[in-house]
């Protein structure tokens, strides 16, 4: 039979976590929350009455659904495409029998070295008229007119590739190192080609990496908002950027709460089917490398 | 009248003894009490009293670093007190912090506009400020004074410059006879698109869209004409910028061509050696700044700087650095030839050749035509 005292040990272990998260999650979400249902009355100005005007204009607005799909499509093309370049990335770097694997590792990391701000602002001197590659084009003469890149929908997918490839090469690479290597050694003997032992045995079982990773970057890159905002035009926001404007533009923050939540319940919806079938555990792993 | 603690603690047992307060709230407020006296220090009131900074925050770049040399640097050096400073590209940006603030965390905005001045009065966050702390305020524009008394009978911040957003344009590609000629219409000119840029913000892009329509900005009649023009603007438009930095990076590097733009900007880039024009066509948006004290503000110090900002010296190395006329009245005060040649100054201190918006029509219709802005840039 457990003491007094033994009972209350493990809250008490636990008692910092909770109290960070009741205080920076829960609690925010809660104040976000009343503020939905609370009156918008002029710019910066609400009343604290209970409405539901702010989910009755949200779920019968179009302009709100459209950027939402917008906001689920970008995401899902961004993380797919991270998919297709991280997966080969991490592979070499599993398999590689060079020595120094630590490096190459190290070279995932270094990007966050610098401020990401820094690094979104940097393609605009890769892709702006008078940037990198216009110029060089320009002046091989493949092009007479620079090209417009910057402030499109492209541009805004690959600024957050950039930010975004590390975490779905991590992730994977955690999965694929975790392989046992007899496996794919027993399929080889077992007459497989290497692209048989790749496609019967490394792809399925590094499949649960390769789902986190997935996970990731559509999440981080539904949420994201700066990267439109530099990277894109106007018509190229996401709804993150629809947030922004609602509270910090109209100052409406009844609305912008409102906004707010619904993109915190569908990427917790989102992780919620990715957990039921896979297991969040992955994504914790990929993450701690 | 002040009432000493003892006082106050006898009147809550009164009350009390007299049942106009229950057991539990005199407790409360008792334990509440003794909180307060166990967790101050000896130090605190003194501390509390000594203000050894105050907070300043504007719109950066050039115009700030101008501000920053010529008034607080001499001020700080003449008085002891620091002026720590922060910056924002959107005054919704800073309304937006102050209103999750603590009153006093903020405590002066170089703010613009009467428009943005009525938010502030709105959101119930200006200040009263005591004239007579202001003497420098006798030198300022009366006809800059009077529209932020229509908003609020007693003042909370003293007008400071003033500016026009007009269109600025690379003379290497736009002559300027072509820019006279199209004037309000190069925002709207198919030979440039992909090549225009704009000020990312409601008020400039629909007093453009009614000047485009032939409409007085101030009245507007068909407002769906001037919504269609903001659309065929956007349409046409490379990138909406939100910020004076980003604004002259974009003419510089030559992403645009031409942008309304605001004068103080241009007129730097113009002293850089950039080939930009600047026209103010007629009815050209003019605006005011202001130095507005927010409630909760050391009000003495606060007080103190702004009328050191006012100082004909301070004031006239201040726009001469920061490209903008000053508040002050050319009547009354003698300014500088450089200032006299920058954009929108006006020599008759009555601001008569100026257009400004009308704030209480601006205000009735913010939170509607901000919505539609929004949408209207994002494709709507």
């Amino acid at each position: 039979m457990l003491s007094a005292a033994d009972r209350r040990r493990p809250w008490l272990l636990l008692a910092p976590s909770l109290i960070t998260l009741f205080v920076l999650m829960i609690l925010p979400i809660a104040i976000m929350t009343m503020f939905s249902f609370y009156e918008f009355v002029t710019a910066g100005v609400e009343k604290q009455v209970f409405t539901t005007q702010n989910w009755h204009d949200f779920l019968t607005d179009p302009f709100y659904h459209m950027f939402l799909w917008k906001t689920v499509r970008v995401s899902a093309i961004t993380a797919i495409l991270c998919a297709f370049m991280g997966y080969p990335a991490a592979y070499c770097i599993a398999m590689t029998t060079y020595k120094h694997k630590w490096v190459l590792l190290l070279l995932l990391i270094v990007p966050f070295w610098i401020s990401f701000t820094i690094r979104t602002f940097s393609w605009i001197h890769i892709l702006g008229e008078q940037g990198v590659i216009n110029v060089t084009l320009m002046k091989l003469g493949i092009i007479s007119e620079p090209m417009p890149m910057l402030y499109t929908e492209g541009a805004v997918i690959m600024g957050m590739i950039h930010f975004l490839l590390p975490y779905m090469i991590l992730n994977v690479y955690v999965a694929i190192e975790g392989i046992d290597r007899n496996l794919i050694s027993a399929a080889r003997t077992l007459g497989c080609t290497a692209w048989q032992a790749f496609y019967e045995v490394v792809l399925p079982l590094s499949l649960p990496g390769l789902m986190a990773g997935l996970l990731l970057c559509f999440v981080l890159a539904a949420g994201s908002y700066v990267t439109p905002q530099i990277l894109g035009s106007t018509r190229d926001a996401l709804f993150g950027n629809i947030i922004f404007d609602t509270i910090m533009s109209e100052l409406n923050w009844p609305m912008g709460s409102t906004l707010s939540l619904v993109l915190l319940i569908l990427l917790g919806a989102v992780a919620a089917i990715y957990s039921r079938y896979m297991g969040l555990s992955r994504v914790f792993k990929g993450l701690g490398g | 009248m002040k009432i000493s603690t003892t006082k106050r603690l006898e009147r809550l047992t009164e009350r009390y003894l007299n049942g106009g307060m229950d057991r539990r709230t005199l407790l409360g407020l008792a334990a509440a009490a003794g909180a307060t006296a166990g967790l101050s220090m000896r130090w605190m009131p003194q501390a509390l009293a000594a203000v050894t900074e105050v907070r300043f925050d504007g719109w950066g770049g050039v115009v700030q670093e101008a501000i920053d040399k010529y008034a607080f640097q001499p001020y700080t050096a003449k008085t002891g007190i620091k002026v720590t400073q922060g910056t924002f590209g959107d005054e919704n940006e800073i309304i937006t912090k102050v209103k999750t603030a603590n009153p006093g965390e903020y405590q002066v905005i170089h703010s613009s506009g009467v428009e943005y001045y009525k938010r502030y009065v709105d959101g119930g966050f200006n200040s009263e400020i005591n004239e007579a702390n202001i003497p420098n305020l006798k030198n300022v524009m009366q006809a800059m004074i009077d529209p932020f008394l229509k908003i609020a009978p007693k003042l909370s911040c003293a007008p400071y410059d003033y500016g026009t957003t007009g269109i600025a344009y690379n003379t290497t590609v736009i002559s300027d006879a072509e820019a006279k000629e199209k004037g309000v219409a190069l925002l709207t000119d198919p030979k440039y698109k992909g090549k225009i840029g704009g000020y990312a913000d409601m008020e400039t892009r629909l007093w453009y869209a009614a000047l485009g329509t032939g409409q007085n900005p101030n009245d507007i009649k068909d407002l769906d004409a001037a919504w269609a023009k903001v659309r065929d603007n956007r349409d046409l438009v490379k990138k909406y910028w939100s910020s004076g930095a980003e604004l002259m990076d974009l003419l510089a590097k030559g992403e645009i061509v031409v942008s309304d733009a605001w004068s103080g900007r241009v007129a730097a880039l113009q002293q850089q050696g950039s080939p930009i024009g600047y026209l103010d066509p007629p009815g050209s948006f003019a605006w005011m700044e202001d130095m507005l004290i927010l409630k909760g503000s050391p009000m003495t110090e606060c007080e103190e700087l702004v009328n050191f900002m006012l100082d004909p010296a301070t004031a006239i190395a201040v726009a001469e650095g920061q490209n903008y006329p000053p508040s002050l009245d050319p009547t009354k005060v003698k300014l500088t030839e450089k200032i006299e040649k920058l954009p929108a100054f006006d020599p008759s201190g009555t601001m008569k050749s100026l257009t400004f918006a009308d704030a209480v029509y601006w205000g009735d219709h913010n939170d509607e035509w901000t919505k539609q802005w929004d949408r209207i840039s994002k494709g709507g």
